[in-house]
């Protein structure tokens, strides 16, 4: 195992990975979280709205997963085991601008539609992107963590780029879903 | 009625609501994970301003971030707003954005593109967060 401590450290370094985290996201890891990132990016990137663009996809993914990362029991398990809500974020700088990943559990039965709003997301052009927004802003609809299925919206408005994504199957009732999103400037 | 007077935080922004100037500041950064718990003192407190308003009530928003949580409850408070100005009083709104921050100022477009207030974009050169 000890041997192991260089790898995973050559390996962070050659992805050029700012950040990286794996765990169970607390309010208040996310604050620490955002805080590291906003102090890193003020010495290593000059161009203020990339800045703040970064800042915003760093804070909408991290939320993200402190809102919907979950992990639907299957049966025989223990329900500690079930209480466990791990992710992972992990912050890196790509050859133009930065990479936000994330990582989490998800219930099979949410994919459908998790993925028909990416797909639509990617469909878009910018300014269909900014109609979508409004139109998703203005509909007067509250989702359980608020933001009424806005957040994707504005991952997307923020990045320029479309969001790449998968899917990896955990077990009968769960799903592993992960989300790059690239900010250039 | 009393005011709302709270300070920033690192997750939530500074509020001022001051029932007898007419006056209602938000400014700094809005993005908790529960926005609708942060917001609903403060929806409440438009709907008893908005019994007995002031001729000219004028919202200053100063943001330097908000998450698409808050989104909804930011909209939240300009509905209730549209109310004080269909009672027949003046209401204004002045949306402030950071010089280089062309995202800041399309957030307040969009505002302004659903709600029928009157906006003011105002360009500053930072958000003052104190």
């Amino acid at each position: 195992m000890v041997d192991r401590i260089f790898d995973l450290y050559d390996e962070l370094e050659k992805q050029r990975i700012m950040l990286s985290f794996k765990g169970d996201l607390s309010a208040e890891l996310i604050s620490a979280i955002l805080n590291l990132i906003e102090q890193k990016m003020a010495h290593s990137e000059p161009d203020q709205k990339v800045r703040k663009r970064v800042f915003n996809v760093v804070m909408e993914c991290l939320q993200n997963l402190y809102h919907h990362n979950k992990h639907v029991p299957i049966p025989g398990e223990e329900a500690a085991r079930a209480e466990e809500r791990q992710g992972i974020v992990m912050v890196a700088q790509a050859n133009s601008g930065y990479s936000v990943l994330t990582g989490n559990s998800m219930a099979i039965s949410e994919v459908e539609d998790l993925k028909r709003r990416l797909d639509e997301v990617n469909g878009c052009e910018p300014e269909q992107l900014r109609d979508l927004y409004k139109h998703a802003l203005g509909d007067g609809r509250f989702t359980r963590s608020g933001g009424g299925g806005l957040g994707l919206i504005d991952i997307a408005r923020k990045s320029r780029r479309k969001l790449e994504y998968g899917f990896v199957p955990l077990d009968s009732n769960n799903t592993f879903f992960s989300l790059n999103v690239n900010v250039t400037p | 009625m009393n005011d709302i007077l709270l300070d920033g935080t690192p997750k939530t922004p500074t509020v001022h609501f001051n029932s007898a100037t007419g006056l209602l500041e938000l400014r700094g950064r809005s993005i908790p994970e529960n926005s609708i718990e942060f917001y609903k003192p403060l929806i409440d407190w438009i709907d008893q301003y908005a019994h007995a308003p002031r001729p000219l009530t004028q919202l200053r928003v100063q943001l330097e971030y908000f998450n698409t949580s808050s989104s909804k409850c930011i909209l939240d408070l300009f509905k209730r707003l549209e109310a004080v100005r269909n009672s027949g009083n003046e209401v204004q709104v002045l949306w402030h954005y950071e010089a280089d921050d062309e995202d800041m100022l399309e957030a307040g477009e969009d505002y302004q593109a659903i709600i029928k207030l009157p906006f003011t974009m105002v360009q500053i050169q930072e958000v003052d967060d104190n």
